[in-house]
């Protein structure tokens, strides 16, 4: 089930961020993640920010793994297995965006693939500041509308992205909201939704081990994002009282996240 | 239909389906949605004294549908924060049976303790992973160090204790007999059988620990092999397990001597409804063949076997 793929392209996007291309021809779907090995360091699950045979996962640094991974050349052996999880329902036309930091890398494929289907998204797109905003040319290229915010007012509006959610929602006629990011983020995201009877549908990150519903390292409530996730409609995530609140470490541990 | 209950070391079970330890169970919400699936009860992860992350990834290497290979390292919580996973599969109506692990006798013994605050059912003493150095296995396959560790756990709760036992040794019925003089209620057989995985672009092992353990379809001969020995060395009674996917597979192992079993590999393969599945199929099972309960079956094999060869090794 594993294969060793080589790096062909390494793509620095932000400051913080990287992308890495690999050849790999399983079918994957937007939404869908890989369990990601370095040799002789982690393996870690990484959502696609390319679907195609000619993948890439954007690293985001995050802890000692992902900046090992940032720095990894063309021409490196990665171990790849999957495609796991679910992927986005593609069948609304009309989506907004929210994504939040390299929440964006998981939403890119996602819009690309709805506008393949001749669906429009209307992006929203956060991050701390102008330099780290992850993927806006690629949003533009696809003729989305991209409309930005900064926490520190670098570029678009000073604030979250959370913002400009209403404002989007009472202009748009959406029929869906996809968002990733930060799960408080996400929870604000599904509060400015609520109402407008435009249905949310989040990405969600969890510590993963076996990505085979086994071990339970990424249990969510009743769920287990590796098999059940990592796509989730907001309905479904709200009343699990971990959501927004705490993950799980590698010790299995209720910690605040 | 059948009646599928069975009763083992002092649980009344209402089908033999148990949810094998160290799958799922690190939550109590999967706990309790293994046994909503239809688990007719369920067992921890294995439950030390203090928080342990368990080895780096990879943990896992996947073969198809025939076989799973890891090397968790028995991560897990602490039984400090263990005890409130416990109570929410309790409040769902789960038989719950804790899994503990220690590094000797006087561990297993305060874990047990705490166990049994906690309100577990019973008791299954890991006595068997097969990657964790002065842990498990290391320790579970000397009889002398079974018997006292069981001997220690059940002097010091009222639980009914049932020992794991591992496949990894040349004689897993001394073992049995140890862990049975030890004063254990059941024993469980087998845990994972020790293997390994190379990448050969690599060339180096795959997971991170390099030795991990095989469970699924793979290692079913052997744990059947093992119940049946175990069945005839000892009079209390064996939980089955290890590469239980079908209800077909259960009757083999009910009729080696298993009173229950228990599901691993196969959740990973059919998903947690494969308990309903396992239930459904085992009734219908026990219908076409005309038997209205399990007690008929338990230990069958024998008394055809009886009649013929021996138990010993394969010509």
């Amino acid at each position: 089930m594993r294969r060793i793929v080589p790096v062909s392209d390494r793509t620095v996007e932000t400051p913080s961020t990287v992308t890495l291309r690999f050849v790999d021809d399983r079918p994957a779907a937007p939404g869908q993640f890989v369990m990601l090995w370095v040799p002789g360091d982690d393996e870690i699950p990484m959502s696609l920010s390319y679907v195609g045979p000619r993948k890439g996962v954007t690293v985001k640094v995050m802890g000692a793994t992902s900046r090992h991974i940032q720095g990894i050349s063309p021409g490196t052996p990665l171990g790849i297995r999957g495609p796991y999880g679910n992927a986005f329902d593609l069948t609304p036309h009309r989506v907004l965006l929210v994504a939040g930091g390299s929440g964006a890398a998981v939403l890119a494929p996602a819009a690309e693939a709805l506008g393949a289907r001749g669906g429009e998204v209307e992006v929203a797109l956060g991050a701390t500041t102008a330099s780290e905003l992850l993927f806006e040319e690629r949003f533009a290229a696809m003729g989305a509308a991209v409309h930005v915010a900064t926490d520190d007012g670098s570029r678009g509006e000073r604030g979250f992205v959370t913002r400009l959610v209403g404002g989007l929602l009472d202009r748009g006629r959406f029929d869906a909201v996809w968002t990733c990011g930060p799960e408080v983020m996400m929870q604000k995201v599904i509060a400015a939704a609520q109402g407008s009877g435009v249905p949310v549908v989040c990405s969600v990150e969890r510590w993963m081990k076996c990505a085979l519903g086994l071990c339970d390292a990424c249990a969510l409530g009743p769920f287990h994002v590796c098999v059940d996730g990592p796509v989730f409609p907001a309905e479904r995530l709200s009343p699990i009282p971990e959501f927004g609140h705490t993950k799980h470490d590698a010790a299995g541990r209720r910690v605040p996240g | 239909m059948a009646d599928l209950s069975t009763r083992v070391a002092g649980l009344a079970l209402r089908n033999p389906f148990l949810l094998a330890s160290g799958i799922w169970g690190e939550t109590g919400e999967s706990l309790r949605g293994a046994y909503e699936a239809g688990a007719g009860g369920v067992i921890t992860k294995s439950i030390g004294r203090a928080p342990r992350t368990g080895y780096p990834n990879p943990t896992v290497e996947m073969y198809d549908r025939w076989g799973f290979l890891n090397a968790m390292g028995l991560p897990n919580p602490g039984i400090g924060e263990y005890p409130r996973e416990i109570a929410i599969a309790r409040a769902a109506g789960a038989p719950v049976i804790g899994s503990v692990f220690g590094h000797d006798a006087e561990e297993f013994a305060e874990l047990a303790e705490a166990m049994e605050g906690a309100g577990v059912a019973a008791l299954e003493l890991n006595l068997s992973c097969p990657h964790a150095e002065g842990l498990g296995a290391e320790i579970g396959s000397e009889p002398e160090a079974v018997e006292r560790i069981t001997r220690a756990v059940v002097s010091r709760t009222r639980l009914p204790v049932i020992a794991k036992l591992t496949p990894n040794t040349h004689d897993i019925a001394a073992l049995a007999r140890a862990a049975e003089r030890g004063g254990a209620s059941a024993v469980s057989a087998i845990n994972t059988v020790r293997g390994m995985a190379i990448d050969v672009h690599l060339r180096r092992p795959t997971l991170a620990h390099g030795m991990g353990g095989l469970s699924g379809p793979a290692i079913k001969p052997v744990g059947l092999a093992c119940v049946f020995q175990i069945h005839r060395a000892v009079r209390i009674p064996v939980i089955g397990v290890g590469g239980i996917v079908t209800a077909e597979d259960a009757l083999e192992y009910l009729l080696a001597g298993a009173r229950a079993v228990q599901i691993g590999t196969a959740v990973a393969l059919d998903g947690i409804g494969v308990f309903g599945t396992l239930v459904r199929d085992l009734g219908r099972r026990l219908d076409e063949l005309g038997v209205a309960g399990l007690e008929e079956l338990i230990g069958a094999a024998h008394r055809t076997e009886a009649a013929s060869s021996g138990t010993g090794d394969a010509l």
